[in-house]
């Protein structure tokens, strides 16, 4: 090493140093502020909200337009929209999964132009669902402004995560598993239901979970399908109004909404929490990895 | 001595892999580390040019001598540091970007910014592995386009480009074609006296035609050692240790 | 083996059913909106006087340029910070650090809209308002939609780097590039692709909000004048307006609803049109 190459190197350690300090004081910067604002909204939601939540408020009725009483039947028009958006689309994601996992390796255009297809109804905007369940289940099918429409329209909106995970937990299942079981000379439909099934089920319940959570967090697609009606419904045919769509009522139809709007906000979020780590549980169980976005390869 | 080690150890999450390894490499001399997989030769590489710094869980016991000197006072940053100890992987790894961009990228870190200067020492380097008369009209092109061989005397070209003192190369013939990989050793036996070579190989053979020193790594109640080592010669000869003299002769690892 | 072919059959069917879904969604967007398009052709939505549509006055243009404003702004905020906090979790964060990183980037995906209007508008309105207005405007619904859709664009980026060659970074490294020089050099080029794919799909993610924009952005129809002047886009004009609209004006929204779609639906092919070719 001669001095003439130290030196030069010396003045360009030091600008190395300073780049490296500044990229680095950067990306902290970028990514706590990204988790601090995240705590924020957090702490503002348990803050505001828990004043509000005493037992009562999660049954009792609903009493002036909602600044007063509780969310009872608004939790109980959750649920049934849950339900109605899960008795759906479990059966027909379930179904696709299986056909799209149907051949191993090779794709064939069938499942292809499915995975396209899912993939734009998952770009579909929420507003869209709202106008498309208006059109379709409220008003052609005279189904009008009902839980049922407005489960209905969830379970078009929840179908690509759901057939997404399902898929992904399918194919986590080892293919010496069913190799092993077509050796024995079983068919493939008793290989699906005593071999495939019972070792994705775990991972198949996540999936589902997470539906229930983007279900959950849906409002656009609920405005004009289940409607506003905040009664405790006595049929699915009933309007009834979801968790979101109170939160957004209260936040900007109703003065002095704003503390109930917080509690549901809280009363949602902690859903949510919930859901989250059950989806965690599960895939730990299996050992999947979960990165779920939109897309696949054809 | 051109680099030492003494007492190196490598762990990766508490589990010790390579324990109290100490070498000494002259200037200009190859040191081949021959052993089974898995005795810690890749760590104990990863360790002198702190390469561990960036393998999450590692952590490296143990003193490193660079000229007789400590090699954290020569090169207190790794940067530094990995301009004077170049490294060879088993895998060609180029940029996915061209075979010009390739050579001058390291360089353009490391402070050239004239482009005269920057092209001659990139056709140097393509000179010096016998790379320059196949790629010359071709610099621009995606350096993913070569073949392996190529790709790999590409990347011993990067290395050689930046000027190092020292050469760590993880086996790096043992992805290549026989034909690439007879090349690839003719160049590294044509670098001796230049640079200090410190080689990890599979090829027993391969070790006894190019090295001046070996050190034979080996696994010993779960933990890699280094068992024997000294002139090539000698130790092929006559190896000391039962073991080592098995593994040479082909009966054991 | 006839129970094989019969579950052939029905899972096909229902896989049939999945896809045809987004048919029936372009059908029934397009037949409501059919009755608008015929009677008032596409030019009288960007060369009428107004948006008055009791008085067939359907001028689109002001909300067209809130929804595009408003979704660009996002992604230029989100952008950045997304894609810095793919970075930190790959290369700066401690082990623990980054798990936890991921896990509430992860959290914040799921985050219903309405529960970041609701806070967007009991908190952040207040602190835009201290520089005039009510704070209900662009700006305000900008930063939102900006931190909704970082996930997107964080989780993303995060995949396409760690799915990098992890040699590249050996090798950048031993050629002795510092940190930021290897990921300014090797990693986000290398993992452009994906990120380019994360920011794409977070716009959209911004195309098609509606909740927290309506909540937020003031929602008055006026061509905006600076980030600071309220608007509304068409997601939340379908929104505040389908609910009364008959005849043609619901047929006109119709026709917003459909250009969302078709705007969307054009990004997602693109997208998975890359991704085709890449594999």
């Amino acid at each position: 090493m001669n001095d003439s190459g130290t030196a030069t190197s010396r003045v360009i350690g030091v600008r190395h140093h300073r780049r490296e300090v500044c990229v680095t004081v950067a990306v902290w910067t970028a990514a706590m502020s990204v988790i601090g604002l995240l705590i924020w909204i957090l702490t503002d939601i348990a803050v505001r909200g828990l004043a509000e939540i005493d037992f009562g408020f999660l049954i009792s009725d609903m009493q002036n337009a909602g600044r007063e009483g509780g969310i009872g039947p608004i939790i109980l028009s959750t649920g049934l929209i849950l339900l109605v958006c899960l008795v759906v689309s479990i059966p027909l994601s379930f179904g696709t999964a299986i056909a799209l996992t149907e051949r191993i390796g090779q794709e064939t255009g069938f499942a292809c132009n499915v995975r396209r297809s899912l993939d734009v109804l998952a770009g579909v905007p929420s507003i869209v669902f709202g106008l498309f369940g208006n059109a379709f289940f409220a008003i052609t099918l005279g189904l009008g402004y009902s839980i049922l429409s407005g489960g209905l329209t969830l379970a078009c909106m929840v179908l690509p995560i759901l057939i997404r995970t399902s898929e992904q937990a399918l194919r986590a299942v080892p293919a010496e598993y069913q190799y092993a079981a077509a050796a024995l000379g079983m068919k493939r439909t008793t290989i699906l239901f005593r071999v495939v099934l019972p070792v994705a089920m775990p991972a198949l319940a996540a999936g589902v979970v997470l539906s229930i959570g983007r279900a959950l967090a849906e409002t656009a697609a609920l405005l004009f399908t289940s409607g506003y009606v905040a009664r405790s419904p006595e049929s699915l045919l009933d309007s009834g109004r979801s968790l979101s769509v109170h939160i957004y009522d209260l936040a900007m139809n109703v003065p002095g909404g704003g503390a109930r709007a917080y509690a549901t906000a809280c009363v949602l979020v902690a859903l949510l929490l919930m859901i989250n780590l059950a989806t965690a549980f599960l895939l730990r169980m299996t050992g999947v990895r979960h990165r779920s976005t939109t897309g696949g390869t054809c | 001595m051109l680099i030492a080690t003494e007492n190196l150890s490598v762990s990766y999450n508490g589990r010790t892999v390579l324990r109290d390894a100490t070498i000494e490499a002259k200037p200009g001399e190859i040191l081949a580390l021959v052993g089974p997989s898995g005795c810690g030769k890749s760590s104990f590489l990863a360790a002198i040019n702190r390469l561990t710094e960036i393998i999450p869980g590692a952590s490296v016991r143990g003193r490193i001598r660079f000229d007789g000197r400590e090699l954290e006072t020569v090169f207190p940053s790794s940067v530094d540091l990995r301009r004077h100890v170049g490294m060879i992987f088993q895998q060609p790894n180029p940029f996915a970007m061209s075979i010009r961009r390739n050579l001058e990228l390291p360089l353009r870190e490391h402070g050239i910014r004239d482009s005269g200067e920057l092209r001659r020492i990139a056709e140097s380097a393509l000179r010096d592995v016998g790379l320059w008369d196949e790629v010359s009209d071709r610099l621009e092109q995606s350096a993913l386009e070569l073949s392996g061989g190529q790709q790999q005397r590409l990347c011993i070209a990067r290395a050689l480009a930046l000027k190092p003192q020292v050469l760590l190369m993880d086996e790096p013939c043992s992805s290549l074609d026989p034909l690439s990989a007879e090349r690839v050793e003719q160049l590294i036996d044509s670098m001796r006296g230049q640079y200090t070579v410190l080689i990890v190989t599979h090829n027993l053979a391969q070790a006894r035609r190019l090295s001046d020193q070996v050190a034979v790594f080996w696994t010993q109640d779960g933990v890699g050692r280094i068992v024997e080592q000294g002139e090539t010669e000698a130790v092929f000869n006559a190896p000391s240790n039962p073991i080592v003299a098995s593994y040479l002769s082909g009966r054991k690892g | 083996m006839r129970s094989d072919r019969s579950l052939t059959i029905v899972t096909r069917t229902l896989a049939a059913i999945s896809a045809a879904i987004v048919l029936l969604i372009i059908g029934f967007l397009l037949r409501e909106a059919a009755p608008a398009l015929r009677q008032l052709g596409l030019s009288r939505f960007f060369t009428d006087e107004s948006w008055h549509p009791l008085s067939s006055q359907f001028n689109l243009t002001p909300m067209i340029v809130a929804t595009l404003v408003t979704s660009a702004g996002a992604i230029l905020i989100a952008a950045p910070l997304g894609i810095a906090s793919a970075v930190f979790v790959n290369f700066y964060a401690p082990h623990r650090l980054a798990v936890w990183h991921r896990r509430l980037i992860e959290l914040l995906a799921g985050i219903p809209s309405v529960v970041f209007g609701l806070w967007g508008l009991m908190v952040l309105a207040p602190i835009v308002a201290t520089f005039g207005g009510s704070g209900q405007n662009l700006f305000t619904a900008t930063i939102v939609l900006g931190l909704m859709v970082l996930p997107t664009v964080a989780l993303l980026s995060d995949a396409a780097i760690a799915a990098l060659p992890r040699p590249w970074i050996q090798g950048a490294a031993a050629l002795g590039m510092g940190r930021s020089a290897i990921i300014g050099w090797v990693v986000l080029p290398g993992a452009r692709r994906g990120i380019g794919s994360g920011i794409m799909l977070a716009l959209t993610r911004a195309f098609g909000e509606t909740m927290a924009v309506l909540m937020l952005a003031g929602n008055i129809v006026e061509m905006p004048s600076s980030l600071l002047s309220p608007g509304r886009t068409l997601n939340a004009n379908i929104a505040l307006e389908l609910g009364y609209a008959t005849a043609g004006h619901r047929s006109v929204l119709f026709v917003s609803g459909l250009m969302l779609m078709l705007v969307v639906s054009c990004i997602v092919l693109l997208i998975s049109h890359r991704r085709g070719h890449q594999a």
